[in-house]
């Protein structure tokens, strides 16, 4: 299993920590310094950068929130001089002012060295041929991956989103051995690869997917439909775009790259740091930005650190599999329901389609859910006792996993919507 | 000795039956015998059709759930107790119908029904036995 920087990837631990220490301290006095809203939330709770005597001292520095960002947009967290700033993406927007990322020079060298190791983790080499099909945007999943790999020596097709006939015609003809993309847009072109008959002519060798979260159920059907390897790795906007951390091909949680960031674990409610280990929110601080620093950004992903040594070698901790954003999280009859549960237990069902839609409606102050699935196995079509039962098993199986009550519906296949970017599976009525 | 129906899979939506007789139509489709069957969800439609294999081409491509399965196509008398010999026939010797419908295309004496039953091989038998008169793919088509 190759590694990108054994240097910094293999760090020893106590190495690690002063090394991020005396990052931290600097990135702290730039931010106080250069930035009116650090310098604002600081004064305010009384902590000056020179109040970071260990990284300890961190839990001092007021969080900063996805609202502080869109209160500051464009470039209002702008660290430097425009002159200074070589690159600026945005976040899509879609739940309200899009968010801004610049970046200088060493910006982006640095985005690049850490796409190099998560995408090396991830099974790339300077032998392969990636074919990144995230949108060549505003959006960061492009751009951020196209300079990493080209950093490995990889081949690149940067095809961008959408087009799947030609996406699968070109993965043939050219011999594509990474792809990169959302999960759910490489499931949706694993369908249409095998309606085309091409599948078999496509020899991918792994399959490097990010920009949303999924489940270890969606993975597992990828891999067996693509054939190859599958991981996932981690990043937003806020921070960098992709390359916050990446899984290795151990799959077992996702490499932070610690010297580039500081990730603790705070409990989403009173804001208290928690231990290793415990599930919460992730928040994350940049230890090398120079165009745009983030201090204590609550992330609002779910999720936990481990530090066990990986197999793998690599010293890094890791983040497990974000289980829901806090943001996607929704309170049904009072009980909070992620996407991702739903997936996990729609994916182990035999007889339905991998797509699926969330409904949430409401009736007299009451809150429902409904779950549309595609029916694919035509078996079930000589008795409706089979097609009510697979009902009636679903909605069982998420009565157990869930604890409420959620409506199924089997629809035909290729009803459901399809996505070639992130997708959005959650329709909420109320 | 059997006929080959088709079952589709539709659900309960406004507009959805619509668009599957559309298709068959755009198809010159024929439909020879048809039955739906439905719950609050979801419907199953059963058919014969003209040209089996051209209808399961077009129904699968256009993205519907489908699937062919033989049935028993027995012609019965068009008078009162028709059905009820037939069905009295195939009871009295433990055969279970899952389904049944029927059709009349001719102007003649004779009625035919679609069974669905469990032993296939074993109802025919016990129908012709009797009497009955088992139609194929080509007569149920030629009606």
């Amino acid at each position: 299993m190759a590694i990108w920087n054994e240097k910094a990837e293999n760090m020893d631990r106590d190495e690690l920590r002063a090394l991020q220490l005396e990052k931290l301290k600097k990135t702290v006095r730039t931010a106080y310094d250069h930035v009116a809203l650090y310098r604002h939330k600081m004064d305010e709770a009384g902590v000056t950068p020179e109040d970071i005597g260990s990284l300890d001292d961190i839990s001092k520095i007021p969080f900063t929130t996805k609202q502080d960002l869109r209160e500051h947009y464009p470039f209002g967290l702008a660290a430097v001089p425009m002159r200074d700033i070589v690159r600026i993406h945005a976040s899509s927007g879609t739940t309200g002012k899009p968010i801004t990322a610049c970046y200088t020079k060493k910006d982006l060298e640095m985005w690049a060295e850490c796409i190099a190791r998560v995408a090396t983790a991830g099974g790339a080499t300077a032998d392969d041929i990636a074919q990144i099909s995230f949108g060549y945007t505003l959006f960061t999943g492009a751009f951020g991956l196209h300079y990493g790999l080209e950093k490995i020596g990889c081949a690149i097709i940067p095809i961008s989103s959408g087009n799947t006939e030609r996406q699968l015609n070109i993965m043939k003809d050219f011999g594509t051995t990474v792809l990169i993309a959302t999960p759910s847009y490489a499931m949706y072109m694993a369908e249409v690869a095998e309606k085309m008959g091409v599948m078999k002519d496509i020899h991918m060798k792994c399959g490097i997917f990010g920009a949303e979260a999924s489940t270890e159920e969606l993975r597992q059907e990828l891999q067996r439909r693509w054939g190859c390897v599958v991981t996932e790795n981690y990043g937003l906007t806020e921070l960098l775009g992709p390359g916050v951390a990446g899984e290795c091909m151990c799959r077992k949680g996702m490499h932070i790259n610690e010297d580039y960031f500081y990730a603790e674990i705070i409990d989403p409610i009173t804001g208290k740091v928690l231990p290793d280990g415990e599930t919460g929110e992730l928040v994350l601080t940049s230890l090398e930005r120079e165009g745009q620093p983030s201090l204590r950004y609550r992330t609002r992903d779910i999720t936990h650190i481990i530090t066990e040594p990986c197999e793998c070698g690599r010293t890094s901790h890791r983040i497990a599999k974000i289980t829901g954003r806090s943001d996607d999280m929704l309170i049904i009859r009072g009980v909070n329901v992620f996407p991702s549960q739903i997936e996990s237990v729609l994916l182990t069902m035999e007889g339905i389609g991998p797509n699926y839609e969330i409904v949430v409606t409401r009736h007299n102050y009451t809150d429902y859910l409904e779950v549309k699935v595609e029916l694919i196995d035509a078996a079930m079509l000589d008795r409706f006792s089979d097609l009510e039962n697979l009902q009636k098993k679903i909605v069982t199986a998420l009565r157990t996993v869930v604890g409420i009550d959620i409506k199924v519906s089997l629809v035909s296949p290729s009803t459901l919507k399809r996505f070639e970017g992130k997708a959005k599976r959650v329709t909420d009525l109320r | 000795m059997f006929v080959t129906q088709i079952s589709v899979f539709l659900e309960n939506s406004p507009g959805r039956l619509a668009e599957f007789t559309k298709l068959l139509k755009d198809s010159n489709i024929d439909l020879v015998s048809l039955s739906i069957g439905d719950t609050t969800d979801f419907g199953i439609i059963r058919a014969v059709m003209s040209d089996t294999e051209k209808a399961m081409k077009v129904i699968t491509e256009a993205g519907y759930t489908a699937r062919l399965n033989d049935v028993l196509a027995a012609e019965v008398p068009d008078c009162p107790g028709g059905l009820d010999s037939v069905v009295q026939t195939l009871s009295a010797s433990g055969i279970s119908i899952e389904y049944l419908y029927s059709f009349v295309r001719s102007e003649g004496k004779n009625a035919v029904i679609i069974f669905r039953v469990q032993e296939l091989e074993k109802g025919a038998a016990v129908l012709e036995k009797s009497g009955v008169h088992i139609l194929t793919n080509e007569e149920v088509r030629s009606l």
